[in-house]
């Protein structure tokens, strides 16, 4: 199975931050590059948005995001009892893992490209569905009927960029079509791969910056970061299987069910769950489940995926 | 030609990016005019705050104001925010052409 090569990016990246090298990717080009992504996501699941039925994918929608909400609620009281974080930081770390990282998505969407494997192009709309719900329970985990500034958290997740853009971009992609999209595609189709390679970098650069955090995160934690992505991963392909998704589409849901969001999520639980540390969350979402996503998760829910086809009548 | 200087205090808060809107929220809430942000970088208790990524990023508030601004500003952010989050605040004497303005 050929190696997916984006992700050689994240290893050096990785490597110059811990050598403490002086390489440093300035802010605005951070903010610029998840800016390209995220539209550029958006659009091509535009496209092939506008393919389908509108009502199929409504379906298979709800199932999806009704089956993503026992993440958050499973890891709830995993974290609480048998971790034995606080109330706050339980809550905090369940809503970051049952939101979803664009980058861990859009490099399975690369590794299953070069493998050949062909993806329901639409599942992008499962993406934008899933990013929000989690945090939203997570709130409710931490708040547990206390007051809560809910117009404050939900102005904060609907208009936060990366709903914006991606949203924005799968509107634009399914109005305009493959054809109109057309001239647009030397910038957001072709040059995509590279400047997520370049992204990926910077990424390494920041879980290097983080990896201080885990000595906080604890082993209890660690394990959770590595095993919670693995059992969601397969609550993934399960799902994806039930609901008529190919092989690689099951591959794809695993793979947003398995990450954790450490962009959306910080952002929210910052301002809405401000007791929580964020060293924690940011440590195992970023710090473990990120690396692990990309280097071992990935291939492994594709080869699972592969497994369930094949025991399936 | 000589210029009036006048006294006012000059409010510094640095603070995780992420409290940026809500700062700005209360500082006029409480009485500031106008204030100035800038993204930050540094290290302090909470280790490297390198501005690189959202979640590590820090911004400076500057506000002039009078004094007794100045005071009530800062009980309502050692209240609200000094609990939670990676923030400092400080008050520098300065002299501002303008008064009205501050």
């Amino acid at each position: 199975m050929p190696f997916e090569p984006v992700i050689l990016f994240f290893a050096l990246g990785l490597l110059a931050g811990i050598i403490r090298s002086d390489l440093k990717i300035p802010g605005v080009l951070y903010e610029s590059l998840s800016i390209f992504l995220l539209l550029a996501i958006g659009l091509k699941g535009g496209i092939e948005l506008a393919k389908v039925p509108l009502s199929s994918v409504a379906g298979q929608a709800g199932v999806v995001l009704a089956v993503a909400l026992l993440i958050p609620l499973a890891a709830f009281p995993v974290l609480r009892n048998l971790i034995g974080l606080s109330r706050a930081d339980a809550a905090s770390v369940a809503a970051h893992y049952g939101s979803v990282s664009v980058v861990t998505f859009a490099v399975a969407g690369a590794f299953l490209a070069r493998n050949g494997v062909d993806v329901e192009g639409y599942l992008v709309v499962f993406l934008v569905l899933l990013e929000v719900p989690a945090l939203i329970v997570g709130v409710i985990l931490a708040r547990q009927g206390g007051d809560t500034q809910w117009g404050r958290l939900l102005h904060e997740v609907f208009s936060g960029k990366s709903i914006v853009l991606l949203l924005g971009g799968l509107v634009i992609g399914w109005v305009a079509g493959a054809e109109g999209i057309k001239p647009l595609d030397r910038l957001f189709i072709d040059l995509f791969k590279g400047l997520l390679a370049f992204f990926l970098l910077e990424m390494g650069l920041v879980v290097a910056g983080r990896l201080g955090d885990l000595r906080r995160a604890g082993i209890g934690l660690a394990a959770f970061a590595i095993l919670m992505p693995v059992a969601a991963g397969v609550l993934g392909i399960g799902t994806a299987l039930a609901i008529g998704l190919s092989t690689g589409g099951a591959a794809m849901l695993a793979t947003l069910y398995a990450s954790a969001s450490y962009i959306a999520a910080p952002a929210a639980m910052r301002i809405a769950v401000p007791e929580a540390n964020p060293a924690l969350s940011i440590g195992a979402a970023l710090g473990i489940t990120f690396p692990f996503n990309l280097l071992v998760g990935i291939p492994f829910y594709h080869w699972l995926a592969v497994q369930a086809r094949s025991v399936m009548p | 030609m000589s210029c009036s200087l006048h006294q006012r205090k000059l409010l510094t808060i640095i603070c995780e990016s992420a409290l940026e809107a809500e700062v700005a929220e209360a500082l006029a809430r409480h009485g500031a005019r106008g204030h100035t942000v800038t993204d930050a970088r540094g290290r302090g208790t909470h280790g490297l705050r390198d501005g690189s990524w959202s979640a590590g990023a820090n911004v400076r508030f500057e506000v002039l104001c009078d004094e007794a601004t100045a005071l009530e500003l800062l009980t309502v952010i050692e209240e609200n925010y000094f609990p939670d989050y990676y923030m400092v605040a400080f008050l520098t004497d300065i002299q501002v052409l303008r008064p009205g303005k501050f």
